[in-house]
């Protein structure tokens, strides 16, 4: 997951750039942090940590890395577009049934109507945003609150896809479909056979040594601009600490990767994704109207967004991607069913909620979302290789939602406390 | 009338890093009306959470002696059972419910925990009654307008047997009619024996009706005067606030005035909750390059709404009427036409339409003119903390940085960022409402410093404000605005505050 992290520090780096004296700081020998926008990328690590420890290692075995991602990727999928929505004030309850029924149509159309894949992925991807077209138009134009909107499009869609089905599920797919889904990248150039590489796939390596060139380059060539204007930029220890960490982060994901199969191809369409989307939400005037929505809808308005038209394609986006993830669970499945995505918008809400948005919107950051997304994604995988009964994930998964929240509600209260 | 009711004394209230409250003292006389003054920030409101419970004991030094006993209250109900109530300046009302039910809000009129509806109704009408709200207590809250709401407000502290009532900033929102009907209730309320102490930003109402005023300053007494005995006058409080004698509240100015930018011609708007009710009728004006025209009407004679109905049809329904810019007809559908034609509005609800509070200074400047400051879509973030910075300090806008975020600054440097905002749009005509409300003495100043230079650059500001010194200060001309109509239009030379106030108040043949 960590070919994301360029933009993780970027963004991380931006909103809380200016004064030193912000509540919610802690520093640590000289360097001080924020722990509001950091805690989180701390939780996971101690997460990780944890479960390293209680599994022996299996957590962090390459075999075990590549199943947390090909099998949590959906929902990781759906978290990026939950988000936006979420930033925007609103909320999607409906994307589990419309990854079913986008998974559905594809399946009708690639298996009993047998039209050739790349047509029938397209007409899946339109689907997808007429879909979220329709709940944008309820939503922006008609004013109806997305909560009821969604709520019956939940319906909705699980009733079209049961239609759709016939109450049965449709497979298999095409080959491309799986991989896509469910694949490796080819060793193109080969295995190395160097000492603890052993058996590596080098075209994996390089990805990542290019992925950590590209970080690091653009990192510093962000720290020098904001130098040049005279803003606050972080001691060069920090950054240092930061880069470093992040390229072991990286190196490390690849290596393992590379030693089992390969970069699973959902990994590189995720990082795609993320990275385009933590571009568009910090770097483009959408992006910045969704967080001006989100943070005062009214003056908002009064400011000259348009207001309506960015919530529409908002939920758009989110149409699209539910077909996207729809796509890749049915293609991992190798079956399209009735029930499939059941609870996914649980799923990807808690895992936005747990990255740091805020429940009035108008906080929240692409890679948050993710990180929360991959912090329940990895008690899942730790609990389970423990042993431990699915009622006790559960319960876990509960408790850390809450903490996350309410960790995020108690900063905020001390940082106005301290005005 | 020489007992004290209350006394504090020696309050020091410290926040991490910053002292609110500094040594005051505090001394009110049983039956009188005492006035606190001071700048925004001076400390009032923070005196005020410490005497109701807001902030519980042991949260401050200092002691506090009410009726004679010590007191250490732990939060609003042990302040409220010793007869000390206060009312917000934010009304804290639930609008469905009903006038009745707000009274005995949290002091419910039960027997064996069940409501007894015809006491509840029965008391509030009683109550109503002395607090001159002539309205049905089953009436909903939200159908009655924000003066009567303040008189619930009175009623439901009276329900719970005050003793010493607390108003902060009460006729901020209120038009002059209720704000005099509020003050002539709590003489009446003196009267009765009932102890108030009033905030207040409205000099001319503290000079008319407080016996006593205490001056804060940076979290400091600086003195109480005793109205009567003192000869106390608006400028002597003034000075007492800003520490300094304010010879002239308003800069200098020798305007130049150009050609007409914007004429408004028969401008109808209908109000969107009352079907059929015009809120402005026909209503007509005309702007120049670097005049300064103030808008002078009554609360609720439509200002803002021909304001926001003209800004981008953000106010009311079936709008008719021609604009004309630089002498062409325009159209105008929406916020985004208004800001391509070179219209800005600062909004007179800074916080609720005007800032996004929990976004950075930076970005709330750039809200409005992203599309100045990007290239296909992409913002160009060097470019807008470059120009953040530039009105950082052209503005002097008090923030650590432009990286602050705009919710922790006081009311006037948000004000500097809301004026920032729309000045970075480049706009022919800036239409500012209430720019000063709610911001202290100094700020005051530069904003008034600020709305000249904007004239002297060749743009048009129409003023819409509540105080007529203020446009009698500023503008160049002020039209006055009743229920709806442009009923006068004053040039300075002619302009007083009797004559504007008889044209605020023509009613309709």
């Amino acid at each position: 997951m960590s070919s994301i992290t360029p933009a993780d520090v970027e963004v991380g780096a931006k909103g809380d750039g200016g004064s030193p004296r912000q509540p919610g700081r802690v520093s640590l020998g000289g360097l001080s942090l924020n722990l509001r926008s950091s805690g989180i990328y701390i939780a996971f690590a101690l997460i990780v940590a944890l479960f390293s420890v209680l599994t022996d290692g299996a957590l962090l075995t390459p075999q075990n890395i590549s199943n947390i991602i090909v099998q949590n990727s959906y929902v990781l999928i759906l978290a990026i577009g939950m988000i936006l929505v979420i930033i925007a004030g609103h909320i999607d309850l409906s994307v589990g049934s419309v990854v079913a029924v986008t998974g559905g149509l594809a399946a009708v159309l690639m298996v009993n109507m047998s039209v050739p894949w790349p047509l029938a992925l397209l007409i899946t991807l339109v689907a997808g945003a007429l879909i979220g077209a329709w709940q944008g138009y309820w939503i922006a134009y008609f004013g109806i609150p997305a909560f009821i909107v969604t709520l019956a499009g939940m319906l909705l869609f699980r009733a079209l896809t049961l239609t759709v089905l016939g109450n049965q599920g449709i497979g298999p797919f095409p080959d491309q479909v799986r991989t896509l889904a469910n694949g490796f990248t080819s060793g193109y150039l080969g295995n190395i056979g160097l000492g603890l590489l052993g058996g590596a796939d080098l075209f994996s390596l390089l990805v990542g040594l290019v992925a950590v060139a590209g970080m690091v380059a653009a990192q510093w060539r962000s720290r020098a601009a904001r130098q040049g204007y005279g803003q606050t930029v972080d001691p060069m220890a920090l950054f240092v600490l930061k880069m470093a960490a992040g390229a072991a982060l990286i190196l490390f994901l690849v290596v393992q990767l590379a030693r089992f199969n390969n970069l699973p191809w959902v990994l590189v369409l995720l990082a795609v994704l993320v990275l385009a989307y933590s571009l568009m939400a910090g770097r483009t005037v959408f992006g910045r109207q969704i967080y001006a929505i989100g943070g005062n809808l009214q003056a908002a308005v009064m400011s000259g967004v348009r207001v309506k038209s960015v919530v529409f394609w908002i939920f758009v986006n989110m149409g699209v991607l539910s077909a996207i993830a729809g796509i890749i669970f049915a293609g991992r499945l190798n079956q399209a069913g009735p029930t499939a995505g059941n609870a996914f918008e649980l799923d990807a809400i808690a895992a936005a909620f747990i990255g740091g948005a805020a429940v009035q919107g108008g906080v929240g950051k692409i890679v948050g979302a993710i990180t929360g997304g991959l912090i329940m994604a990895v008690i899942n995988n730790g609990m389970s290789l423990i042993g431990s009964p699915s009622e006790r994930v559960m319960l876990v998964k509960g408790a850390v939602l809450l903490a996350a929240v309410a960790f995020d509600v108690w900063t905020k209260r001390r940082a106005g406390a301290a005005r | 009338m020489t007992e004290q009711i209350l006394r504090m004394s020696g309050i020091t209230k410290t926040f991490p890093g910053v002292k609110a409250l500094q040594d005051v003292n505090l001394s009110v006389r049983r039956g009188e009306i005492h006035a606190i003054c001071g700048e925004n920030g001076a400390g009032k409101s923070t005196l005020m959470k410490v005497l109701s419970g807001v902030y519980p004991h042991g949260g401050y030094e200092g002691e506090i002696t009410f009726e004679g006993r010590r007191c250490e209250f732990g939060g609003i109900r042990d302040s409220e059972r010793a007869g000390i109530v206060i009312i917000h300046q934010e009304l804290a009302l639930s609008p469905q419910l009903s006038i009745a039910e707000n009274i005995f809000l949290g002091n419910e009129r039960a027997r064996r925990g069940l409501i007894d509806w015809n006491r509840t109704n029965y008391e509030a009408a009683t109550l109503m009654k002395r607090v001159g709200l002539r309205e049905n207590p089953t009436t909903a809250i939200a159908d009655i307008g924000v003066g009567k709401q303040q008189l619930v407000e009175i009623a439901k502290a009276l329900a719970k047997e005050v003793r010493l009532l607390i108003l902060d900033e009460p006729t901020a929102a209120l038009n002059d009619d209720d704000s005099a009907h509020l003050l002539d209730l709590l003489r009446g309320l003196r009267d009765e024996g009932i102890t108030c102490v009033i905030i207040s930003h409205k000099l001319n109402e503290v000079t008319a009706i407080a016996d006593s005023v205490t001056i804060i300053r940076d979290g400091r007494t600086i003195e109480t005067l005793d109205m009567a005995a003192d000869q106390v006058t608006e400028d002597r409080i003034i000075s007492g606030m800003v520490g300094r004698a304010l010879d002239n509240r308003f800069p200098p100015h020798e305007p130049t005035i150009g050609d007409e930018v914007l004429r408004v011609e028969d401008w109808t708007v209908y109000s969107p909750s009352q079907p059929g009710r015009k809120v402005v009728d026909g209503a007509a004006l005309s702007l120049r390059r670097g005049e300064i025209v103030g808008l002078a009407g009554l609360m609720g004679a439509g200002r803002t709404e021909l304001a926001m109905s003209v800004f981008g049809r953000t106010y009311g329904v079936h709008i008719t009427g021609k604009i004309f810019k630089d002498g062409k007809p325009i159209e105008i559908r929406n916020v985004q036409d208004a800001i391509r034609h070179g219209i800005a509005y600062a909004t007179e609800d800074r916080k609720r339409y005007g800032l996004n509070l929990i976004e950075d200074v930076k970005r709330n400047i750039s809200a409005a003119g992203l599309r100045g400051m990007s290239k296909r879509g992409w913002v160009d973030e060097m470019q807008e903390y470059r120009v953040a910075e530039e009105f950082h300090k052209s503005m002097n806008i008090k923030a650590p940085s432009v990286s602050s975020i705009v919710g922790q600054l006081s009311g006037g440097n948000q004000q500097k960022v809301v004026l920032s905002k729309w000045i970075l749009t480049e706009p022919d005509v800036l239409i500012l409402d209430e720019p000063t409300r709610g911001i202290d003495v100094g700020a005051k100043y530069e904003i008034y410093t600020i709305i000249n230079r904007l004239a002297d650059q060749g743009k048009a500001v129409l003023v819409i404000s509540s105080e007529l010194p203020e446009l009698l200060g500023l503008c160049d001309r002020i039209y006055t605005l009743s229920e709806g109509r442009i009923t006068g239009e004053v040039p300075r030379r002619d302009a007083t505050q009797e004559r504007l106030m008889h044209l605020m108040t023509k009613g309709q043949e």
